[in-house]
């Protein structure tokens, strides 16, 4: 790389305070096209093509760059003091990063919670009182109860059935694959498409929707699925089920084949039959694995909002926190009591910080 | 399997074998089945004619899957076109190329200091690193929406790149982390005996061999910004030019709600990025998945 071009540069280029001043040049360069380009992809008229480019340039090689030309310079400092700036210059952006998106913005939610709707006068536990005696929240509080409840129970122990049946069947991959491919879907997409599994036509008109054409071939009426209460808010939990039973099945997947042989040739020779083997000696043996999927269900659930947002808007009894939470921002804009409704929805989320940070401090 | 069976003569008892192995394999395919038949009904019907979607149901066509008569491209065209999901196409991967790659370059800086160097507040920083990675990003939502409008970010494409870096960053940092820190120590030290320092270790050393994981986050991050729905609706918004296929979607189900030959289309055209990354990297495709399934 370091060719004869570099070594027959002038020793003027490399005399010690051009070997200081080209970093400094390099940085305010750097920062010169980060500033122009700043205002350049803020522009959203601008063609496509040509703001990816700038973004791909800046983001990668800018940043990059940027990288470099600091360490350049910190090179140059006596050694005890560059070894010393060095790995800030390493960690630096992303804990500004960090910093200006995540740590500042908690902190500042924290703080609007218990101010008003405009944030301008302090109101006190006004907005966690609201969020926990108002009626519309209660509601969203209990479907959120059973959105937990139901989607991780329902799909860890489907995940797990199937993952044990499928261990049995040569083509295991293909329906592998054939159940997690929903996870690759959006949820605004899934959403679409259980629509129209729900789609409704008034009695005696052709059902399009697949749930009503059964229903009515089996001799009942057409129900709005997505109306009716509370069969709506299953209806939208079942969404949620379809898409991430998948992903349960994958990781427990994993778990069940790590099931000792022996241990399951002994049961049956114990007698034991395939049901009370799934009980007796492969559900102890996944355990541990069945709590961490479930924790992550739990986690992806809580914060659900992409799907009653699409389906229902909340409306018809499906509210919950989440989407509540982007309504009381955008459409009555108060930001006392989405910030409150954040701060609860960090709250629930809390136990599982800590656990996680409990098996990382054990695996240090 | 049975021991009963090993009494009978050998091809008895595997035609016993696979008798017995039928409830199994239907139960299988059963779910199989089930789980294909939403996805199914919606790909069909996008080929449909719309006064065909509306006055039968998609299952009919199995009944004269060749009368090619019945299958259109003509949804795909409107919908592209005067429905604007060719636009919004183009403005997610506008959003989720640099809102991927940007985070990965940061994040593996920060990992490699993470792993590799000695300095005070390492350990802190990575404990504050594994407690960010939980946090429901709705706790960002509001200051930054202030701070956006301030600085005049809303409805830009930086504004969104970054808020996607943010949010991001500390997935890829742990991730990356977990991989830089498991490469072989000897690797590390005798590129510095060799008189390497940390940017060219980095650069030359680290970087190539973590691709690994790098691929894995990459693929997880970009399904992530292309899905998202929350993050574009606050920092983007439905200005058309700038929504992105997730936001031109639920727009279309809330003022076209019952035009399906738009919305099956529409969907569609939302799924087939993800569903060829799915088909193409299956493998990283769930390294990814399980990896990223920690986040908050």
């Amino acid at each position: 790389m370091q060719g004869a071009s570099t070594a027959e540069e002038s020793s003027l280029l490399n005399s010690q305070p051009a070997r200081i001043l080209r970093p400094i040049l390099g940085l305010i360069a750097i920062f010169t096209a980060f500033g122009w380009s700043t205002g350049f992809m803020r522009d959203p008229s601008a063609p496509a093509w040509q703001l990816l480019l700038v973004a791909l340039a800046i983001g990668v090689l800018g940043v990059w760059m940027l990288f470099f030309l600091a360490n350049d310079l910190v090179s140059r400092f006596p050694r005890v003091w560059a070894e010393r700036i060095r790995p800030y210059i390493f960690v630096g952006p992303a804990l500004l990063l960090l910093f200006a998106y995540l740590i500042l913005p908690t902190l500042q939610t924290l703080y609007f919670s218990f101010l008003d709707a405009r944030s301008q006068r302090w109101v006190g536990w006004q907005n966690y009182q609201f969020a926990f005696t108002d009626r519309t929240m209660l509601i969203a509080f209990r479907n959120n109860l059973l959105w937990l409840l139901l989607v991780t129970g329902i799909s860890v122990s489907l995940g797990l059935v199937i993952a044990v049946l499928v261990d049995r069947v040569r083509w295991e991959p293909l329906a592998k694959s054939l159940i997690f491919l929903p996870m690759a879907i959006s949820f605004v997409g899934a959403g679409v498409i259980w629509r129209f599994v729900y789609a409704f036509q008034p009695p005696g008109r052709p059902q399009i929707g697949l749930l009503n054409a059964i229903w009515v071939s089996l001799g009942g009426n057409p129900i709005g699925w997505l109306q009716t209460q509370p069969l709506n808010t299953f209806a939208l939990i079942l969404i949620m089920i379809w898409l991430q039973t998948g992903f349960c099945m994958v990781i427990l997947s994993a778990a069940v084949k790590a099931v000792p042989h022996e241990l399951l040739e002994a049961a049956r020779i114990d007698g034991a039959n395939e049901i009370e083997i799934f009980f007796q000696v492969i559900l102890p043996y996944v355990s541990k694995t069945v709590m961490t999927v479930a924790t992550t269900v739990v986690i992806l659930v809580l914060k659900v909002f992409d799907i009653v947002y699409v389906m229902t808007s909340g409306q018809f009894g499906t509210e919950v926190i989440a989407n509540r939470m982007y309504s009381e921002m955008f459409r009555f804009r108060h930001f006392g009591r989405g910030s409150a409704l954040a701060v609860i929805l960090l709250i629930a989320v809390i136990p599982v910080m800590i656990a996680n940070l409990r098996s990382w401090r054990r695996a240090q | 399997m049975t021991q009963a069976a090993s009494a009978h003569p050998a091809r008895s008892s595997a035609l016993q074998r696979w008798m017995q192995g039928i409830p199994l394999r239907a139960s299988i395919l059963f779910l199989c089945f089930l789980w294909t038949l939403p996805t199914a009904g919606l790909l069909i019907s996008s080929f449909r004619e719309r006064s065909a979607i509306i006055s039968s149901g998609w299952w009919t066509v199995f009944a004269h899957p060749f009368e090619l008569t019945q299958w259109t491209l003509e949804n795909y065209r409107s919908v592209l076109t005067s429905d604007g999901m060719g636009r919004a196409f183009l403005n997610s991967l506008l959003v989720s190329i640099p809102a991927t790659v940007i985070p990965i370059t940061i994040a593996a800086f920060a990992a490699y200091a993470l792993a590799w160097m000695q300095f005070p507040g390492r350990q802190w920083i990575f404990a504050g690193i594994v407690a960010l990675m939980v946090v429901p990003l709705q706790m960002s939502l509001i200051p930054m929406l202030r701070i956006y409008t301030q600085l005049g970010l809303n409805g830009t494409f930086l504004g969104i790149w970054l808020a996607h870096t943010g949010f991001g960053l500390p997935l890829a940092i742990y991730l990356l982390h977990s991989s830089i820190a498991g490469l072989p120590r000897e690797i590390i030290e005798s590129a510095a005996v060799d008189g390497a320092g940390h940017f060219s270790t980095f650069s030359r050393l680290v970087v190539p061999l973590s691709l690994p994981a790098i691929a894995s986050f990459a693929i997880f991050q970009f399904l992530w910004t292309w899905n998202d729905l929350l993050v574009a609706l606050v920092f983007l918004g439905t200005r058309p030019d700038v929504a992105v296929v997730t936001t031109r979607l639920s727009e279309l189900v809330g003022s076209r709600g019952q035009d399906w030959h738009i919305l099956t289309a529409g969907a569609f055209i939302t799924m087939v990025i993800p569903l060829l990354v799915f088909f193409s990297m299956q493998r990283y495709f769930v390294r990814g998945l399980l990896a990223g399934s920690v986040k908050g």
